[in-house]
Parts: C-alpha cells; sequence; structure tokens
C-alpha cells in the first residue's frame, strides 16, 4: 500500500488582490518518494501550488481557501511556515538571491541557526551535508566566488539540513546554463535516492527534466489540473503543445514528420525511444525536404577586432576576440556563465572600454564616441526590465530617450506611436507600467531602445524566465523586427532559442572564440558543446537513429519551424 | 565593474584575527570606556601606545586607510579651531592658569593651557580610532553579528546588520547597470552635466533600483522564512567562535587596563585633567 504524502481534496485559493481564483477545485495525491514534475504557463497557478505546500500560501501571501490540503495528514493552514519548513525544502528559482549567509557553511547552516543547534552539532552537520553536495571544500567561500550550478548545491544543502521529506524545487533550471541544468538534474536524482524523499519539480523544461525519470507529470492551465499521467502518456498527446508547453525536440520532430507517437514507443527519453523502420524512413524522407539555408545580406555592419578586456588586469575576461556581424542578421553570442558573454556586450556599448583592439561599425572606429553616442547605434535592452523603467507610464518611458535627445514633440508622438504599434503595445499606451506582466515589460523596454531607431540593439537573455509561449511571443516579434531589416545580436545560454532563430553564432570560452558559424553545427559538436558547457540536443541522436548527417537534420528541423511559425501568422 | 569592497575584512590569521569576536567587541569597548574616563596626556599617550601596538599585531595596512585618516586629521582639525573660536579660554578655565603665547584682542587669546587641552582631545581620538577602525578589519562581518547578538543585542538587528553587508554587493552592481543603461539612453549623471541636473537625473536612476531592490528583498524575505527564521525566540551562529584562553586574557588585559586608569584617575590624579602648569 502506497503512503500518501501530500493531499489536495477539492481546493481552490484566490488571492486577496485578485478577483479570480488562482488555483481552482485541484484534487491532487502524492505518494511518498514519488517524483512529480508540475508544468504550466506562467500564470498558470504552478508556482501558486508550490507555495500551498511550502506555506508562503496562506501565511505570507493572504487568501481565500476553500477545500483541503494536506500534508502528511495535516491541514498546512493550521501550521505555520517555520513547521511546514520542517516537511518541506523548498528550493527557490534565483539561487542568488536565496544565498542568505556570507558564505557557503553559513548559508547551510542557515536553518540550523534557526533551530538553536549548538555550534559543534551544526558544523558537523553542515560539513556531511556540504559534502553529500560536492560542496564539502568550499565552505569558507563567499557568494561572489562560487558558480551558479554551486550556488544551486548550497541552496539545495540549506534545505537538505532539516531532513526534509519533501523536496520542492522551483523552476530550478531558469537560471542555469544547459550543462549545468543537467547536471542538477542528475543531482536531484540521486539525492532523491540517496534520501528517500519525495520529489516535487515546478518548471517548464520539460526535455531538460525528463533527462532522469520522472514519474508523473501534472499540466496546470488557467488554475486547473488538465492532465496528470506518465512521462510516456503525455508525450503521445498533444495535450502540452495547446497548453504552451514546449515537448522534447525529438518528440516535435517526429511529430513533424508525421509519426504518431504511442506510449509503447517510450518517448519520455531519446534513449528508450523506440522508432520503427517505416517512422525512421518517414522521418528521413521529411528532413531531406527540409535543407535549404537562408541567405542574407554580407555586409559587414559590426566589426571587433582583436578585443581585449580585463577588470583587474590580473585575468583577461576578453582575451583576443574578432568577429563580424552582417546587416540584417540574428547574431548570437552564446557560451556558459561568466565566459565573457556579457562583458563582450558592455564593450561594444561603451560600457566598459576595452584594453586593447577596436570596434568598427559602418567601418568606423568608435573609441572615442560617448555611451550615449553609442546608445543611438547599438541599442542594449538589459536582462531585468526593472533595471531600465524609470517612467510611471508606457509611453513616456518609450518616449524617455527622444525626449533627452530633444527631438520635437510632434515628431515623438508619432516616432512613439509607430514604435507602440510594432510591439503590439499601442492600445496600452497610456496605461501605468506596474499594471503589466514580467513578458510586457520586457516588450516595452525594447520598444523604448527601439524608437531610437539603432542600427544593432543587442539583447541579453531576452527570454530569461519565461515559459514557452511568452518566450515564442518574445521571439517572434524580434524574428519580425529582423525580416524588416533590423540587426539583432542576442546574449543567451537559450540552446533552442539560438537553434531556431538565429543566423550565426559565436561561442566563448574562458574570454575567446571558441567556435563561429551555423547555429545547427554547434550542438552537434560534443567538443564544442563540452567546452562551452552547453548540451547537445536531443536532434543529434534522433539523427544518429535514423541515419542522418546530424548537422544536415537539425537544419531542416529548424527550417521546418520556420515554416511553420510563417504559417501560423 | 570593479569590484569594491566595502568590508575590508581579511583574515590574516595573525594573533588579533584569531580572538573570537566576541572578545574583540568587548575589548574595544572596554578599552573605548578607559579612554572616556580621562583626560590625563600621559594615560592616554599609553592607551595610544597599545591601539597602535595592537594595529601592529593585526598587520593593520594604515597605507590603505590613507584617506580615511586624512579625513580624520582634516575633522580634529577643524574641530579644535571651531573649539577655540568659539570658547577661547576653555584651556585657561580647566587649569586655572594662563601661559599666553599670543594675544589676538581682547577674546581671541591663545594660551598653552588651550593648546595643551586640544592636544589631550586629539590623542583622546588617536586612542581609539585605530582599535575602531581594526574591529572591522580584524571581524568577520557574520561574526561581529553573532558577538552583537552575544552582548544582548537583538538577533534580528544584527540578521539585518549581516545581510545589509552580503547584499550591498548586488545593489551596487544594479546600480551600475542601470546607470549605464540610462547614460546610453541620453542621460548624463557624469560630472559634465550641471548640478542641479545631475541631482534630477540620479533620481531617475532611484526608481529602478528601488524597484529592483524591493524584488530582492521580497525574494530574501521568503527564503529565509522558509528556512525557519523568525519562529524562535534566539538562535544560534554559525559563524560564533567560542571564548578560549586567549580570549579570557586579552579581556583580562583590557579590564587590567581599564583599572588603571580608574586608578590613575580616582586615586593619583584625583581630577579628569593632568595638569603639567602648576
Amino acid at each position: 500500500m502506497e503512503e500518501t504524502i501530500i493531499e489536495f481534496k477539492d481546493f481552490s485559493f484566490k488571492y486577496n488582490a485578485q478577483k479570480k481564483p488562482t488555483l481552482n477545485n485541484i484534487n491532487l495525491k502524492i505518494n511518498k518518494g514519488e517524483k512529480v514534475l508540475i508544468v504550466g504557463l506562467s500564470g498558470s497557478g504552478k508556482s501558486t501550488l508550490g507555495n500551498c505546500l511550502n506555506g508562503l500560501i496562506p501565511f505570507k501571501y493572504e487568501g481565500d481557501i476553500t477545500g483541503s490540503c494536506k500534508i502528511k495528514g495535516t491541514e498546512t493552514r493550521e501550521l505555520s511556515i517555520a513547521e511546514l519548513s520542517k516537511s518541506v525544502g523548498t528550493v527557490l528559482q534565483d539561487s542568488d538571491g536565496q544565498f542568505v549567509g556570507l558564505n557557503v557553511g553559513e548559508d547551510i547552516a542557515f536553518a540550523l541557526e534557526n533551530d538553536n543547534v549548538k555550534l559543534d552539532v551544526m558544523k558537523k552537520q553542515v560539513k556531511e551535508i556540504a559534502t553529500l553536495v560536492d560542496m564539502g571544500d568550499f565552505l569558507e567561500q563567499s557568494p561572489l566566488e562560487i558558480s551558479g550550478g554551486q550556488k544551486q548545491r548550497v541552496a539545495l544543502a540549506g534545505v537538505l539540513v532539516d531532513d526534509v521529506d519533501i523536496l520542492l524545487f522551483d523552476e530550478p533550471l531558469a537560471n542555469l546554463d544547459p550543462a549545468t541544468g543537467k547536471t542538477a538534474i542528475a543531482l536531484i536524482d540521486e539525492l532523491q535516492k540517496k534520501t528517500n524523499s519525495t520529489v516535487i519539480i515546478i518548471e517548464h523544461r520539460l526535455e531538460d527534466v525528463l533527462y532522469r525519470h520522472v514519474d508523473r507529470i501534472v499540466l496546470i492551465s488557467d488554475g486547473e489540473i488538465i492532465l496528470e499521467d506518465t512521462p510516456d502518456n503525455v508525450l503521445s498527446s498533444d495535450v502540452l503543445i495547446k497548453h504552451g508547453i514546449r515537448e522534447p525536440l525529438y518528440v516535435s520532430a517526429a511529430k513533424f514528420a508525421g509519426v504518431k507517437i504511442t506510449p509503447d514507443m517510450k518517448p519520455s527519453s531519446i534513449d528508450t525511444f523506440k522508432l520503427s523502420k517505416d517512422d525512421k524512413d518517414q522521418i528521413l524522407t521529411w528532413a531531406k525536404s527540409h535543407m535549404e539555408i537562408r541567405k542574407k545580406d554580407e555586409t559587414t555592419l559590426l566589426e571587433g577586432k582583436d578585443l581585449v578586456f580585463s577588470y583587474d588586469e590580473k585575468k583577461k575576461v576578453i582575451n583576443g576576440i574578432s568577429f563580424e556581424v552582417k546587416k540584417g542578421e540574428m547574431f548570437a553570442i552564446i557560451g556558459k556563465n561568466g565566459a565573457g558573454k556579457s562583458t563582450l556586450s558592455k564593450l561594444l556599448v561603451g560600457f566598459e572600454r576595452e584594453d586593447a583592439g577596436t570596434i568598427f561599425l559602418n567601418g568606423r572606429d568608435i573609441k572615442d564616441d560617448t555611451i550615449y553616442e553609442r546608445g543611438k547605434e547599438i541599442g542594449i535592452v538589459l536582462q531585468n526590465p526593472n533595471q531600465m523603467i524609470c517612467n510611471t507610464f508606457i509611453f513616456d518611458e518609450v518616449a524617455y530617450g527622444l525626449k533627452n535627445a530633444g527631438v520635437k514633440d510632434e515628431e515623438i508622438k508619432q516616432r512613439v506611436e509607430e514604435t507602440l504599434k510594432i510591439c503590439g503595445l499601442y492600445e496600452m499606451r497610456n496605461w501605468p507600467i506596474s499594471a503589466l506582466s514580467y513578458g510586457q515589460k520586457k516588450r516595452v523596454t525594447i520598444a523604448s531602445i527601439l524608437v531610437m531607431r539603432p542600427k544593432i540593439i543587442i539583447l541579453d537573455e531576452p527570454t530569461a524566465g519565461q515559459d514557452y509561449r511568452h518566450y515564442t511571443e518574445i521571439m517572434e516579434f524580434l524574428e519580425k523586427l529582423n525580416e524588416e531589416g533590423q540587426t539583432i545580436i542576442m546574449i543567451t545560454h537559450d540552446m533552442h532559442l539560438m537553434l531556431e532563430y538565429c543566423d550565426r553564432c559565436i561561442t566563448i570560452v574562458d574570454g575567446r572564440i571558441y567556435f563561429e558559424g551555423l547555429p545547427s553545427s554547434v550542438l552537434v559538436n560534443k567538443e564544442i558543446t563540452d567546452k562551452a558547457n552547453l548540451k547537445m540536443t536531443s536532434l543529434y541522436d534522433l539523427a544518429n537513429m535514423i541515419g542522418m548527417e546530424p548537422n544536415d537534420f537539425t537544419q531542416s528541423y529548424i527550417n521546418a519551424e520556420r515554416s511553420l511559425r510563417h504559417a501560423r501568422d | 565593474m570593479r569590484e569594491i569592497k566595502v568590508f575590508s575584512y581579511v583574515d590574516k590569521g595573525t594573533i588579533i584575527h584569531k580572538l573570537s569576536g566576541v572578545s574583540k567587541v568587548l575589548c574595544f569597548l572596554i578599552l573605548t570606556f578607559a579612554s572616556m574616563f580621562t583626560y590625563d596626556l600621559r594615560v592616554l599617550l599609553v592607551l595610544t601606545m597599545i591601539s597602535l601596538i595592537i594595529s601592529y599585531l593585526a598587520k593593520f595596512p594604515f597605507g590603505r586607510y590613507k584617506a580615511f585618516l586624512l579625513y580624520f586629521a582634516i575633522f580634529a582639525l577643524v574641530n579644535s579651531i571651531l573649539n577655540f573660536l568659539l570658547a577661547p579660554t576653555y584651556g585657561v578655565e580647566i587649569f586655572g592658569s594662563a601661559h599666553v603665547i599670543y594675544r589676538f584682542n581682547d577674546f581671541y587669546v591663545l594660551t598653552q593651557e588651550e593648546l595643551y587641552y586640544q592636544l589631550c582631545k586629539i590623542i583622546k581620538f588617536l586612542s581609539i580610532i585605530p582599535i575602531g577602525m581594526l574591529l572591522f578589519y580584524s571581524i568577520h562581518p557574520s561574526e561581529l553579528a553573532s558577538s552583537l547578538n552575544g552582548i544582548k543585542v537583538p538577533y534580528k538587528a544584527c540578521t539585518v546588520f549581516a545581510l545589509a553587508l552580503r547584499y550591498f554587493p548586488d545593489i551596487q552592481k544594479d546600480y551600475n547597470n542601470i546607470n549605464l543603461a540610462q547614460q546610453a539612453r541620453g542621460i548624463d549623471s557624469s560630472k559634465k552635466a550641471s548640478l542641479s541636473k545631475r541631482i534630477k537625473n540620479t533620481s531617475k536612476i532611484l526608481i529602478p533600483l528601488v524597484f529592483s531592490t524591493l524584488d530582492r528583498v521580497e525574494l530574501i524575505s521568503n527564503a529565509m522564512e522558509l528556512r525557519g527564521y523568525g519562529k524562535a525566540k534566539s538562535r544560534t551562529w554559525y559563524s560564533y567562535r567560542p571564548l578560549q584562553k586567549r580570549d579570557y586574557l586579552a579581556i583580562l588585559f583590557c579590564t587590567l587596563v581599564f583599572m588603571a586608569v580608574l586608578f590613575m584617575r580616582f586615586a593619583v590624579v584625583k581630577n579628569l585633567f593632568w595638569n603639567p602648569f602648576i
């Protein structure tokens, strides 16, 4: 007899600030030792569901609860956040922001400190747990000195010290590069086996989570559970796509080719995925009919030559980088966290000055241009829109740069309105920005740069923290701009984004360019992906299964994706 | 962005660094009190010597704090001049004699007594400043927080203090990013713009800074509550170092210094000041 550890029964929750309930009539049972993946769009209620488990709801975010939510047989609303934290350990999305200690040991010890655990016992326990997540040798390190993946390990250790039965991960992959994300999923899996805990992962990057076995997928949409089933069953239906969740690449490639996916093909992992001879032929024929490559303008717009830069004169963050961006290109700069890609973008817009080397725009050396002068030619959109928005209303925010430049009011009005129309914000032009969603805010920041009519727009992680639907929305918008001739540079570690939308890319490893060329060639090359902390796509394995050159197969997939997108418009 | 170290804690492994945070805070307080109880130049000089010897033992890098020391020197000088301007004969009143050096007019008379009084005051500052700076230099912020809690400062105040130090670099980074992005959109908050414009422009940076900081605060407070922060009346500290023999010795030493000062003050000189003019 399996033991139920979490049980929602006719459970609904409405935030005080909202009119409609965010969770509606949830019925869900999770057994002890199970591993459950909760998927859904942003705003679907999946994070709210997680917060109901750890007690942030109703103790921190107040609202009306109807029905019941029991953990180990007790109603959560009769406990407190602190009591619940003994059963449910939560690892939040932002592993940097949740690092509350001044060094690793202290952060892991935080829960023990609050429990008044004696110092010698605490030290011993911290050391043990740190060793369990491979951080035993880093106890003295400050958060500034360790990587994103290591911070996540620390966060995990910080909840494991409480000896919890349930581990809750809220979008654990959001801030990690692909290879680190893969390691994180493997680590979660190992820990679950060692500690025999129940694991709940809230994430929309389905394929990455399915890298290790998952017992059940729960799909949430508009506050309701649409479906709960084994991964094999879920992937055999079309329900994910319908609700804006991206399927694993190999599954969508097979579906593109018209192959019918059934549970007995074991589609939950590329390693178990079985295709019949007919299916393979069908995919091969499909792929071969989609192989052409788009040609673009060959005029060089921006050129970096032998760029060198260091923050402290010791370590060269940029160590001799040369590259060219063509006019009208969608260009990607990729590499692991800390490889130097953001620094490179800062050099391009003049936020930092290169120690050596030259940057040419249209063949002109722009060394002597100020940040503002460069800003008119090369606009940059920061990752966090809250770091850019400084006006209350949408119109003013978009008009801001033009006003500073002393453009006449009439022209401002005309240009802002035109830009707002392109960005799909025209209807909302008189809205306060605070009423917008994160994705909409992002569009406002893009509009506020676009209105300056720069020759190039640089976007730092344009889709970070966005679910597939919003990701598609932003990227299709950028693609439209690009088709109208806008040159776009993107800094990203999202491999799908690069693969599907970019014409060319450079891969930076330790301040040098390791690879330059077509996106389809990067992710099928093990040497490059290993070096740059990227991850080979499952398309590579699928290509091998059907006996086609992975490079070509990936390109076919990209082309098919694109034409499908265009057909939709 | 170049990294700036706000809290310059560096573990140099000296005997001073090895002392527990509690004993460091206590020693600092005792020595400060000692210095507050006397205006005896001889005693103050001894205290200053002790203070400098401790700094030397801790390998305190005076060179790195040049700006601060200069600021202090200017402050002390201005303070003395203002004192003289407001009450030029205060020294005479204290010591009951007047050895005139120079007579500006009937009100402003420069006397040896006044100079001696000001000298005492500066030396008094000097006896405290090095160990004060040393405290911040030789104690890990978390340990300081735990030590403050050890001397009965409420633990929530102590964590706020430690967290401020933890997140300061992050917020500074935010500020830099925002500032640069603003410049790219035509806002000049550099020295080239006029002062009124710069103030106005800086306020434009504050809006995004406040919003991104509020996001951060919400996240941190969630993270802390989810790990049981604030549920009990007390908490223990990972960074706390229990007292050892050397800590007791250090506290004993400082207490003896304090007693010696009191002895000089109440049994020997029997006055706040030591009067060299009689």
